[in-house]
């Protein structure tokens, strides 16, 4: 794999910041976007803007076609057992709250939602609503002293027989990685609803639904090199076609009346409106983009980089790290001694270094380590150890600076 | 912003910021981290809030860090008293402060923060688009001034 040949595919990172080149570290924030996701989303516009599902003419055909050929790749990249279980969203924020929308009338009041303390805002409020509509209670699955999941605390939920557990793949704001597998297989044993929110995993890790047995599977284009407004909906299909749709109106119907409507089959069953076609058209160059790519080459560099990245970082001194573990994937959050984040994201920002600064939309988890928030780098697979080295040599000279 | 106890009007009176003193500073700084050195020293001068005052309704919404803004009128001009918990922000509203503390309402209402900012060098830091809150504390203090 030509490493320079790959990064020139992202014409975002040949620039310069006041004088500075472009250190892009902010991936699980938002990736770059590779050209070929730019031009498929820009032939779409110049050669078949139409709406889709509505083919009385060519160009609505090919829309449509283009359209639903995405629906095919996304259900082969993650392995779905069939296309109908692909739910085109906004992103990772709609599909969570399709799910805790569409099951408002399946739980009762006093049933309880597990949560992991890593979840970030998108994987909490959405449950928390639904516990407001139905009486349900929330609990979150307490974090070990590596903030991992820990897993003795949460055989003991468990025990209380949950009806839905919401975790993370990785994590949003360290970047830990969760053992989806095992941690879902043990939901089932009594009987939960799984719903593994996979924003921070998808461009990093293969990923196979049926493998990890989990009942929802969700995640965002934009994180994995695709355009922002698009993400995913896995759900299996029984339990899928028992949501009660959050949305309704055009394209999910098959009939309406004034007396009544009735709703269509999945997947337009849930999928109101006009679609974001052009970017669901991104998503699925996106994930070819992704399929071309040597994965686990990639993967092993992103792990090496990380890791270098972590060891950098400690040898500088006065930096914490959080939750680094050996398996993290993408992400290092830190602080640098006691100064505050946005001092240290500010300064960096003034030599091109793109870091995300503060709670990472993960405040119970901020809470739970005592923090008001913390600096993250992340990486992907553009990131070069230029860049690490840019970035410890500019967090060199912000502690220079501040302390 | 509703506030229901204010710090002391000496407290307000006791800011003093000259504008002629600190300007120099800022045009002879000859890059960027002499800029942001200068504006530390400037975060470190001004006076801590009291923790008493570090409250929410105080607090400016659409900052990353927190920040606290107090706002007195006194024979007709407009005093402020702010800090946050960040060092550059706490400057950088030093800096905010410097051109609005102890003006009127017509002076406040006539200065352009964002040809000020430019003009030390800071562009792009008092915009929307920033997490530092500088906007919503520039907005607070307009607001104070009408």
């Amino acid at each position: 794999m030509d490493f320079h040949h790959l990064r020139a595919q992202f014409p975002t990172l040949e620039q310069t910041l006041a004088g500075y080149p472009l250190c892009y570290l902010d991936t699980a924030a938002t990736s770059q976007k590779p050209k070929q996701v730019l031009n498929a989303m820009a032939r779409y516009y110049e050669n078949d803007n139409a709406n889709v599902h509505r083919a009385a003419h060519q160009l609505s055909s090919r829309a449509t076609s283009n359209y639903e050929t995405v629906r095919d790749k996304v259900c082969h990249f993650i392995k779905a057992k069939q296309r109908e279980e692909i739910i085109f969203t906004h992103g990772t924020t709609e599909s969570i709250n399709l799910v805790a929308y569409g099951l408002t009338g399946q739980i009762k009041s006093g049933d309880l939602i597990l949560i992991d303390t890593a979840a970030h805002h998108a994987n909490i409020v959405p449950w928390q609503e639904l516990a407001k509509r139905t009486g349900a209670i929330i609990k979150p699955i307490p974090l070990d002293s590596e903030c991992r999941l820990d897993e003795t605390a949460y055989e003991h939920l468990l025990q209380e027989n949950p009806f839905i557990v919401a975790l993370s793949h990785v994590s949003n704001a360290l970047g830990t990685l969760n053992p989806v597998n095992r941690l879902v297989a043990l939901a089932k044993q009594v009987g939960a609803i799984t719903l593994v929110d996979g924003a921070q995993a998808i461009a990093h890790l293969d990923v196979d639904v049926q493998a990890i047995g989990c009942d929802f599977y969700v995640f965002s284009g934009h994180k994995m090199y695709g355009p922002t407004g698009v993400g995913v909906l896995y759900g299996r299909f029984d339990i899928l076609d028992s949501l009660m749709p959050l949305m309704t109106g055009g394209e999910m119907i098959k009939t309406v009346s004034f007396e009544a409507t009735e709703f269509n089959q999945l997947p337009n069953r849930l999928e109101p409106g006009t679609p974001p076609i052009a970017e669901v058209i991104g998503l699925g160059a996106a994930i070819d983009f992704l399929s071309a790519l040597p994965r686990e080459v990639i993967a092993k560099q992103e792990a090496e980089l990380l890791s270098y990245l972590q060891t950098q970082l400690k040898q500088l001194g006065d930096i914490t790290l959080y939750g680094a573990n050996t398996s993290n994937i993408g992400a290092v959050a830190f602080n640098l001694a006691d100064e505050h984040h946005q001092d240290v994201g500010i300064l960096l920002d003034q030599q091109g270094i793109a870091v995300r600064c503060g709670h990472h939309c993960a405040m119970p988890l901020m809470q739970s380590l005592g923090l008001k928030g913390c600096c993250r780098a992340s990486l992907g697979v553009y990131t070069s150890k230029e860049d690490i080295d840019r970035f410890i040599e500019a967090m060199a000279s912000v502690k220079e600076m501040l302390l | 912003m509703s506030q229901v106890s204010q710090p002391s009007q000496e407290t307000f009176l006791a800011l003093k910021l000259d504008s002629s003193e600190i300007l120099p500073l800022f045009e002879q700084a000859s890059n960027w981290q002499e800029r942001y050195r200068q504006i530390m020293l400037l975060g470190k001068a001004l006076p801590k809030l009291d923790e008493a005052f570090r409250v929410e309704s105080a607090q400016v919404r659409g900052c990353e860090s927190s920040a606290w803004l107090y706002h007195s009128v006194i024979e007709d001009k407009h005093y402020f008293v702010a800090d946050s918990d960040a060092r550059i922000v706490k400057g950088l509203i030093g800096l905010l402060l410097t051109a609005c503390q102890g003006k009127t309402s017509a002076e406040i209402a006539r200065f352009d923060i964002e040809g000020y900012f430019d003009m030390l060098g800071l562009t792009g830091q008092l915009s929307p688009s920033r997490t530092n809150g500088l906007f919503a504390l520039a907005k607070a203090i307009k607001a104070f001034s009408v």
